[in-house]
């Protein structure tokens, strides 16, 4: 007996995995490699640039609507946020909210793979990372902003709270979702806080099924491109309220913590398990 | 980090551009366009200095056997001769499809 035929979304491009996102056919990139948006940081400091500075602009439809998906490359440079990359993601965002609001709906996706800001060209990729998060505040009034953290490298640092932002968060098995890396926490706090290469403690802290559990990613996919573009068209459609509006019950979820005694990853499971949440 | 020049004689012309790859570590991303001299020139960014010979060698196999008029952009993380070799042979292959 085989198997029914799967295949892979982690190990897709990001201008393949945006393609995959949008109906058949309806794909059209904007700002491509040809535009040569490349960062004018890097080669100042001996780094070979990108000619589309590692984000994917596709318009298209997505169940027939329209769309838009920012896909970030995770190969190059970490998939981190420099000023024109940040800035290609933000104004796509700017453009959707614009047409929003002239009452012509633009359902925006994040595909999400990145180390957080390009330290290379640190405040301007800041600065743009904060003009994706307004962004994406402004636009979830209108529609549900999806995010998608497929894997292998993860969501970090201010694309992080970029992902918690969206009014769905879609995540997978192999996804990585945390404010700081493995590898700075071991740096920052110690080999004894956390050893970056023991994948089942990482995992185990950050991993998508532990943010699913603890109710901090909505949705939790098998690595399947038929998969994922189902999960996005349906988040497409729902709008529950963002995470980021729920303060009382975020505060009484950190209330029932102690800082000195932190719980293991199962006993948080336990603490803020999903089924507690509204 | 070092820039590369090269040109080579062509008899084709080049109907499209194409892109394949990613900067990624060893690995390149190729943009091939129509040129408008008749000729192929290709430049070279790549984060590896002192390989220009090797660069020659490898674009000296590649066009005795492309002959198109392309202008041709590498930006290179570290590929070896041989990925390189297939990154623009996946050029030429998108080019045909």
């Amino acid at each position: 007996m085989s198997a029914p035929r799967r295949s892979s979304f982690i190990e897709l491009s990001a201008r393949e995995r945006a393609a995959a996102l949008l109906d058949a056919g309806s794909c059209r990139e904007l700002l491509g490699p040809f535009a040569r948006l490349k960062s004018p940081w890097l080669p100042l400091q001996g780094i070979v640039a990108q000619a589309d500075d590692g984000v994917v602009l596709s318009r298209g439809r997505i169940g027939g609507e329209s769309a838009v998906v920012a896909a970030i490359e995770g190969a190059y440079q970490g998939g981190s946020i420099g000023e024109v990359s940040g800035s290609k993601i933000a104004a796509a965002l700017e453009l959707a909210l614009r047409d929003c609001e002239r009452g012509r709906p633009v359902r925006p996706v994040l595909v999400l793979e990145t180390g957080g800001v390009r330290l290379q060209e640190a405040n301007l990729g800041l600065a743009a990372i904060a003009e994706i998060h307004a962004a994406i505040v402004a636009l979830r009034r209108h529609v549900p902003v999806v995010g998608v953290v497929a894997g292998l490298v993860g969501c970090f640092g201010g694309m992080a709270l970029a992902a918690a932002l969206c009014s769905r968060l879609i995540v997978t098995r192999q996804a990585r979702l945390g404010m700081n890396g493995p590898e700075v926490i071991e740096q920052e706090a110690g080999i004894a806080e956390l050893d970056a290469m023991d994948g089942a403690d990482v995992w185990g802290l950050m991993g998508g099924e532990q943010r699913y559990a603890t109710g901090l990613a909505d949705v939790l996919v098998e690595d399947d491109v038929e998969v994922i573009a189902a999960q996005v068209r349906d988040a497409c459609s729902a709008a529950p309220l963002p995470r980021t509006e729920q303060v009382d019950e975020f505060r009484r979820r950190l209330a029932g913590i102690d800082p000195q005694r932190p719980p293991s990853p199962r006993a948080l499971r336990a603490l803020w398990a999903r089924e507690r949440q509204p | 980090m070092e820039r590369l020049q090269f040109s080579y004689p062509a008899r084709q012309s080049v109907a499209r551009r194409v892109h394949v790859g990613v900067v990624g570590s060893g690995d390149l991303e190729v943009l091939l366009e129509p040129s408008a001299d008749g000729q192929a020139h290709v430049s070279i960014n790549t984060s590896v200095e002192g390989f220009a010979a090797v660069w020659q060698h490898v674009l000296d196999r590649f066009f005795g056997r492309f002959d198109g008029a392309a202008v041709i952009e590498i930006n290179d993380s570290g590929a070896t001769p041989g990925v390189v070799l297939l990154r623009l042979e996946q050029a030429v292959e998108a080019l045909r499809e």
